[in-house]
């Protein structure tokens, strides 16, 4: 039975595809109850990095208590920004964990899409309360029925009642604070039972060490409480609980059904994970929370110093990044062409493009990044089985019995216009179709099989480029399927650049060998020799092109004493030329690493 | 040596490849001048080598406007007063006043011998008005005439060039400026060249020429001392010689830039803009840098390797007190192992495929 303390809060966070207006009804949240002034309200409050605001996304998550008042008195909101991204879907679901409700924000133009259904089965899967919304109602192109019918038909969410709301205009703001204390329960759980507390976040504070984003299930947690960590099994004494408004305010106590902050002068994030279990040392729980499991990268790039002599800061760099991202692993490698790197794991491509921003960004170090690959599983014909996730190290054709790659359960929801232009693209990308569905006469789902290194491989701008941005994917891992693969090389002046080297499906290679020999023709400026390009398997060459060699200036006029055009013109020439990486003789920009994904 | 450069931002109408600073709207030039004019006595105390007009179309101006300018001017009595003019908007009468202020260089744009070509670039005048305005200023005595011309036009081959280049050599000027085309921003050519439109020719055709162009010239006694620049010995542009070898010189006119007191700065390029500056403050300059050792030291490279000669090892000590090699010993020895670079005697200059790729040179000097 939930004490009367615990019959005021809602603990609950805001479900919706990317674009649909998740962030922007966080800010009219937090804008209506007085948790900020307006002149404190800045854009996107709960997105802090600025790669979050320009990109409009939320990578991390983030909490925020509100307090509202109704004719019951005063409410506890306990608002749990989620991120919106494929690749944060473990992060999203220790989310969701954390709360009894969420509110499904779908665009009153666009309706349900792959990330709507795939976070609200999740939200399901956790047995949460639903709150469908539909915003962006201020829109001419809103078709507010419509999309509630297929809410009601799709998800089978009652919507009869469903705010129309516009976030950006500041309507239906109240219906939603309504419906959340209306339908969502409040929380239960022992206050005095031994502790259980979930981490939902975790990221590094150089002052108070490490900040654990918690929601107490049940027991309490206090200044001084000695907690154990379920998972990593370390123990550390309690140096602050606190709640989010939105920033930190340290309060006496959390209690089971609170959403809170709790730091422990701990070093690594990695000692207190998202999904861990808090208890107390002293008076363990029985079980942690269910659902545990560590962050596993999914992709693998390398990611080297533009300048060699700053890999001592890249090193620095990816350490201080690792403070607060568990999902990140890095290690040593080198290269022949790029030198000394790390070799990097990420959860899927848009973690990496963060980490590799971010690296550019706040540490300023300049980084050529590989293309990344999947790990394949290779089985020897001496029966060992091995883990590859740098091409380059790939063994000999001989010694392979066979290869497995990774495959994903992708669906995606398209116009029933662009279905044949879905399926072909699933087809060229070695997909298997499993099933098709009908959101509504006009909205098709499609299940495939595709690999996960067909997914990376230009995939999701080829799905918006196909279907004029209508499509919207969702994908998850499915396991390890055989596959005939093999090692394409690039030969540059004759040498192989171990860095441009790619595992790709044997039917393909020579399709792709010559597209990525294009490709780098386009991308590598001419120099004063001529450079042969050529794409490689084993020793056989499948495919050749030639950059010519620099013949003249383009710009050379430098008359009438303007000189400082000149200098403009000529610095700008060197600024590029920076960019480039030196492999053996020939200067390569450091683009050409990654151009090799956007080929076809 | 000193220079003074007077800018004159008028035209008749705009060259499709021009992008240097000029205007259409000739209405405002008598204000232009009067600002002008108040812009040169600032420096009436400076002595001046050399003075040269350039544009736009400084033969664009009223009889009456350019004899207000050259009085003002005609005290400095430099060694060397170049004018650039255009035929059609020549004039006997013009030719005669120039002459008469002690003008003894001519500038003068021909462009192309192909009234077709001259047609599809832009400019407003025939080969034929060429010849007649040639022969005036010979004849009114002009012993220093350059004659520019252009190479890599649209739908112009190699042999139409080669033979075009012959027919001014018949005229035998002492200087011979010889551009290729350059497709510069924010001209009808680059929009042209944007789409597609513009026929030219492939770069090796254009570097044939580019050879074929100084074989034909040493043989006529033309020199090359500058990337785009032959000249009969002795009749080298000082001038624009002051620029390339870290002398002294001051620009007036809307746009013009300057290079004095260790300082390089320019006047604002808005023609209306400069008339205003002038008017209320005297001045119009703008974008003042102090050069400092390190950009003088670049600077006096990168330029001075535009000349054929290059630069003396020598004289570089002489002039910062430091051997050029202790700056830039690694880069040197890159260049010459790229054969980009050679050594004569005291001498670094740009081998033939150094004045090809200049740019990718002069990069490795850059502060």
């Amino acid at each position: 039975m939930p004490s009367d303390r615990q019959k005021k809060i809602r603990n609950f966070c805001i479900i919706a595809h990317i674009d649909h207006g998740k962030s922007t009804l966080a800010d009219r949240l937090i804008e209506k109850t007085g948790t900020l002034t307006q002149r404190e309200m800045e854009e996107q409050v709960l997105d802090t990095m600025d790669l979050e605001k320009e990109r409009g996304i939320t990578i991390k998550a983030q909490a925020v208590r509100l307090v509202y008042n109704d004719e019951n008195g005063e409410h506890i909101l306990n608002l749990i920004d989620t991120p919106g991204h494929v690749d944060f879907n473990y992060e999203v679901s220790r989310s969701l964990a954390a709360c009894e409700g969420a509110i499904l924000v779908v665009d009153a133009t666009q309706g349900i899409q792959a990330q709507t259904l795939a976070n609200c089965y999740l939200a399901l899967e956790h047995d949460l309360e639903i709150v469908p919304v539909i915003n962006k109602i201020d829109l001419p192109s809103a078709r507010p029925e419509e999309i509630k019918k297929e809410i009601e038909d799709v998800i089978g969410l009652d919507c009869s009642d469903a705010p129309l709301i516009s976030a950006k205009v500041g309507l239906g703001i109240d219906d939603v604070l309504k419906a959340v204390v209306e339908k969502i329960p409040c929380p239960d759980g022992d206050e005095e039972a031994p502790l259980r507390a979930l981490i939902f976040d975790s990221y590094y504070d150089s002052y108070k060490g490490v900040v654990s984003y918690i929601r107490v299930k049940e027991g309490t947690i206090k200044k001084g409480t000695r907690i154990k960590l379920m998972m990593s099994q370390k123990e550390y004494e309690v140096t602050e609980v606190g709640i989010f408004r939105p920033s930190f305010m340290e309060v006496d106590e959390l209690k089971a059904g609170d959403v809170g902050y709790v730091t422990a002068s701990i070093k690594n994030v990695r000692d207190a994970r998202v999904g861990d279990t808090i208890t107390e040392a002293l008076r363990p729980a029985k079980e942690p929370l269910p659902g545990y499991r560590p962050a596993i990268p999914m992709v693998y790039s390398g990611i080297y110093p533009a300048d060699s002599s700053d890999y001592n800061d890249l090193k620095e760099a990816l350490e201080k990044l690792q403070l607060n991202d568990a999902a990140l692993t890095f290690e040593p490698e080198t290269s022949i062409a790029l030198g000394f790197g790390f070799r990097c794991g990420f959860l899927g491509l848009l973690h990496m493009e963060i980490i590799q921003e971010r690296i550019e960004r706040e540490y300023n170090i300049n980084i050529v990044t590989t293309a990344p690959s999947v790990i394949y599983k290779i089985t020897k014909t001496d029966g060992e089985v091995i883990e590859l996730t740098n091409p380059t190290n790939m063994p000999s054709p001989s010694e392979i019995s066979y290869m497995e790659e990774p495959i994903v359960n992708a669906s995606i929801i398209c116009p029933s216009d662009y279905v044949g232009a879905v399926m072909e693209l699933c087809q060229e990308k070695r997909g298997t179709f499993k099933n098709m569905e009908y959101l509504e006469t006009t909205r098709v789902m499609l299940h495939y099989e595709i690999p996960l290194n067909e997914i990376i491989f230009d995939f999701f701008d080829s799905l918006k480029s196909r279907t004029k941005g209508y499509a919207s994917l969702d994908y998850e891992l499915a396991g390890y399927k055989r596959s005939e693969l093999v090692k394409l090389d690039i030969l540059l002046n004759g040498d192989v650049v171990d860095a441009l080297s790619q595992i790709v499906p044997k039917e393909k290679a020579y399709q792709r060998g010559r597209a990525i020999a294009e490709k780098l023709k386009e991308i590598i400026p001419r120099q004063l020799f001529e450079i042969p390009i050529q794409a490689a398997i084993g020793s056989k060459v499948i495919a050749r092109e030639t950059v010519k060699a620099l013949r003249k200036d383009v710009l050379a006029k430098c008359y009438g004493g303007d000189i400082s055009r000149k200098k403009k013109l000529l610095e700008k020439q060197k600024e590029g030329k920076k960019r480039m990486k030196q492999i053996g003789t020939v200067e390569v920009p450091q683009e050409a690493f990654m151009a090799v994904l956007k080929v076809e | 040596m000193r220079g003074l450069y007077i800018h004159i931002p008028f035209c008749k109408s705009k060259c499709y490849y021009c992008d240097f600073n000029s205007i259409i709207d000739n209405a405002i030039q008598d204000e232009y001048i009067k600002a002008l004019i108040q812009e040169i006595e600032l420096y009436k105390e400076i002595k001046f080598d050399t003075i040269f007009i350039g544009g736009g179309t400084p033969t664009i101006l009223s009889i009456n406007n350019l004899k207000k300018l050259l009085l003002t001017i005609k005290n400095f009595y430099p060694k060397e007063f170049t004018i650039e003019c255009n035929p059609g908007t020549l004039s006997q009468e013009k030719l005669k006043l120039l002459k008469e202020f002690g003008i003894n260089r001519l500038s003068i744009g021909l462009q192309s011998i192909d009234n077709n070509i001259l047609k599809s670039i832009g400019r407003i005048h025939t080969f034929e008005e060429f010849l007649q305005n040639y022969y005036w200023a010979r004849q009114l005595g002009f012993k220093n005439i350059n004659i520019d011309i252009m190479y890599n036009l649209p739908n112009q081959s190699a042999k139409e060039f080669m033979n075009g280049l012959q027919t001014v050599l018949e005229l035998k000027p002492e200087h011979i400026s010889c551009y290729s085309l350059i497709i510069e921003e924010e001209t009808k050519f680059w929009e042209l060249y944007n789409q597609n439109k513009l026929n030219l020719l492939d770069e090796d055709e254009e570097r044939y020429i580019y050879k074929k162009i100084n074989q034909l010239l040493n043989k006529y006694g033309y020199y090359q001392y500058e990337i785009s620049n032959y000249a009969k010995e002795g009749y080298e542009c000082k001038h624009n010689i002051i620029y390339w070898t870290d002398e002294e010189y001051i620009g007036v006119g809307a746009g013009a830039h300057s290079y004095f007191d260790n300082k390089r700065f320019n006047n604002t390029a808005d023609v209306r803009e400069y008339i205003k500056n002038i008017n209320c403050t005297k001045t119009a300059r703008e974008n003042i840098e102090q050069i400092d050792e390190a950009t003088h030291i670049s600077e006096y490279i990168i330029l001075g390797l535009r000349m054929n000669k290059g630069i003396s090892v020598l004289e570089f000590k002489n002039k910062f007190k430091i051997d050029i090699n202790d700056i830039f010993k690694k880069e040197i020895d890159k260049l010459l192992l790229e054969g980009l670079i050679e050594k004569k005697g005291e001498n670094i200059r740009l081998t033939e495929k150094g004045r090809d790729l200049s740019n990718l040179v002069f990069v490795n000097f850059l502060k």
